[in-house]
């Protein structure tokens, strides 16, 4: 399933429950990927797919209790993130890992300059001097194109618009030179014509920085403008996963299937309607023992209702977590 | 300036909503949001005219206006010949029934303290002298049209779901039989799954009932698909409108063109070879517009007028409207 290039980050069979009141909600299961060096790998999935969690079990960023990981292993690097303290962690994040998150209004301190913010991960884990530290912040408000750097440093987040925000957020993660970044739906709150500008600069800066890149989002638009690889998500597991073009050219999740569907398109001739998928994504206070999907499924049959799908191989580097075969329209033969 | 040969059911003509600013001890005004600045539309019976717009355009505010939800600054609304902008409150509340609005957020719309039933019959105990059990057969008739299970009218709104919630939204629209809806985002809050499900339904009730809709939204390909005919706002105004399939095809205006442009396009095969025009800069304050057209400090074929002369909005084709002094 993993192929053998080099790989910066590798996932495999990660799990992280919530110890609710209202008892487990299994938000991860069992999710295994890997990322190499200079590649952009998108996560798609609807909201309560668990994608941003499984982001933020990475590095535990999740309160812990509630959550906890259960099981899977994570290498960064060569490294065991699961075993690091909290100090050998602490290093790891903002540094050798950066974080775009999806709000720019609240992920930034409202009470600190755009500068200090900057400086303060430069100072921390890169040890400059405040002069330094200073120059280097100009340096990427400047590569994130917002004009007259020197000055801005000293202005706060209220003195910025919320595309600017989302740069000066890029130019935070970016700030220590990190290996992978992960961009949690950073252009969901912006306009298409700030996204446009964003998606362009997150280009630019791969070219520039040749950093590997996870990029979450519900947009499949987005995901096929910029990502090498895809891995869809539905329910906490990954259904299916292929390279970007392979995967809407030939999708065979019937999950990803109905999702493109579902889209209206910008040209070409108009739908009279829209395919919908019926039914509600399921609650996840159970580990899954069937097919998440089946209940909304249009090619459901009985295998689906007992037997949770594992990812199976359908060519290179295209796999699909299904009972149902896409090619011949019949139950797979597995 | 308009087609005069089919009668309208909505006409909208030069709306403003300025939103003063006060500063200091004594409240002197010293300026004004000019949220919407002079425009001009008309809805004609059972189609869906889209309005789209970057947010802070002013849509919202356009929709809420046209309902007299706010009180206009200027320009007339008539709903059916009758000038909404300058009824009295009780003429007004006469009229509300006719005119009704669904909103972007299911979550913060619906009261979390009353049940469904009570929240969709709550428009019939206001406007109709109906008996209990004609009110509660109503509530009845009205789920089953929006796909909700009778049984469910004694929950609470936070048992349900988004797309759900919508739907209680959208039944306490329809309570009334109103003619027209303002429809204000309200797929936005949803996921793309729940979205295509919310949106057959609005056709499928404009069908049955023969509603007119005012469709807001920042979803260029969804309102592609909906309406009938496309108005474009920027900063306030309107900058272009004509009927969909030109709109979507042959924009004229260079803020539709770069809208448009910027849409992500789901397939990465034909995401290499568009030819997508990036605008530099912000949109800016809409209680400092620049002088000349809104639109010229972003605009990448800005010549010298535009910086100088407000565009007039004129028709520059069959039911095709805009405001840019580049277009012949």
């Amino acid at each position: 399933m993993l192929d053998a290039r080099a790989t910066i980050l590798d996932v495999a069979n990660l799990k992280t429950i919530f110890n609710t009141r209202d008892g487990e909600v299994h938000a991860v299961n069992h999710v295994s990927f890997s990322l190499a060096p200079g590649e952009l790998l998108g996560i798609v999935g609807e909201s309560g797919s668990g994608k941003s969690v499984t982001m933020m079990s990475l590095l535990k960023l999740l309160p812990m209790p509630p959550a906890e990981i259960t099981d899977g292993s994570i290498t960064f690097d060569g490294r065991n993130v699961r075993a690091m303290s909290d100090e050998e962690l602490r290093k790891v994040r903002g540094a050798e890992i950066g974080f775009i998150f999806q709000d720019p209004m609240t992920s930034l301190n409202p009470v600190f300059t755009i500068g200090f913010q900057i400086m303060e991960p430069l100072r921390l884990h890169m040890r400059m001097s405040k002069k330094a530290a200073r120059t280097r912040a100009a340096e990427l408000l400047e590569l994130v194109g917002i004009p007259d750097p020197v000055a801005r440093l000293k202005d706060f987040p209220h003195q910025f618009s919320g595309g600017m925000r989302q740069r000066v957020m890029i130019a935070i993660a970016l700030a220590c030179d990190p290996k992978v970044l992960i961009a949690d739906e950073p252009t969901t709150a912006l306009d298409v014509t700030i996204q446009a500008q964003i998606l362009e600069l997150i280009k630019d800066l791969r070219q520039k920085m040749g950093m590997a890149i996870i990029w979450i989002t519900h947009d499949l638009g987005v995901i096929a403008e910029i990502a090498d690889r895809v891995a869809v998500m539905y329910a906490g597991q990954i259904v299916e996963h292929a390279e970007v073009t392979e995967l809407f050219r030939n999708p065979q999740h019937p999950y990803t299937r109905a999702l493109l569907e579902t889209l209206p398109d910008i040209s070409g001739s108009r739908a009279k309607r829209l395919m919908s998928i019926d039914g509600q994504p399921p609650n996840l206070s159970k580990a899954p023992s069937s097919c998440e999907f089946a209940p909304r499924c249009r090619h459901v049959f009985d295998r689906c209702r007992t037997e949770n799908p594992q990812r199976r191989d359908i060519t290179n580097n295209h796999d699909v977590a299904c009972w149902w075969d896409a090619s011949t329209g019949e139950p797979a033969d597995v | 300036m308009f087609d005069d040969k089919k009668t309208p059911l909505l006409r909208v003509r030069n709306l403003k909503m300025h939103f003063p600013i006060y500063r200091g001890l004594m409240k002197k005004q010293v300026g004004a949001v000019k949220a919407v600045d002079g425009i001009s539309f008309d809805i004609f019976e059972g189609e869906t005219l889209g309005l789209v717009g970057e947010s802070g355009c002013g849509k919202s505010t356009a929709g809420r206006c046209v309902l007299r939800l706010y009180e206009v600054t200027d320009g007339s609304i008539e709903l059916d010949g009758q000038n909404i902008a300058e009824l009295s409150g009780k003429e007004l509340r006469a009229k509300r029934p006719e005119m009704q609005m669904i909103f972007q957020d299911p979550q913060a719309s619906l009261n979390p303290r009353m049940t469904v039933g009570s929240i969709i019959s709550e428009p019939l105990v206001e406007h109709r002298k109906m008996t209990k059990v004609e009110r509660s057969a109503r509530v009845d008739e009205l789920m089953d049209a929006v796909g909700l299970a009778r049984r469910y009218a004694d929950r609470y709104p936070h048992e349900f779901s988004g797309g759900q919630r919508q739907r209680i939204g959208i039944a306490r629209a329809l309570a009334l039989n109103p003619k027209f809806i303002v429809c204000d985002e309200p797929i936005a809050a949803l996921d793309v799954s729940i979205q295509a499900q919310v949106v057959n339904l609005l056709e499928d009730l404009q069908e049955k009932y023969g509603l007119t809709y005012l469709f807001i939204s920042h979803d260029l390909s969804m309102v592609r698909h909906l309406a009938s005919r496309v108005a474009v706002m920027y900063l306030g105004k309107l900058v272009e409108l004509g009927p969909s399939e030109t709109l979507y095809t042959a924009a004229q205006h260079p803020y539709t063109q770069a809208l448009l442009s910027a849409v992500p396009h789901p397939d990465p095969a034909k995401a290499g070879n568009i030819n997508r025009i990036i605008l530099e800069g912000d949109v800016p304050s809409p209680s400092n517009p620049p002088q000349g057209c809104n639109f010229c400090t972003r605009c990448p074929r800005a010549i010298d007028i535009c910086h100088q002369d407000e565009p007039e909005w004129r028709q520059i084709g069959e039911d095709h409207f805009a405001a840019c002094h580049l277009i012949e």
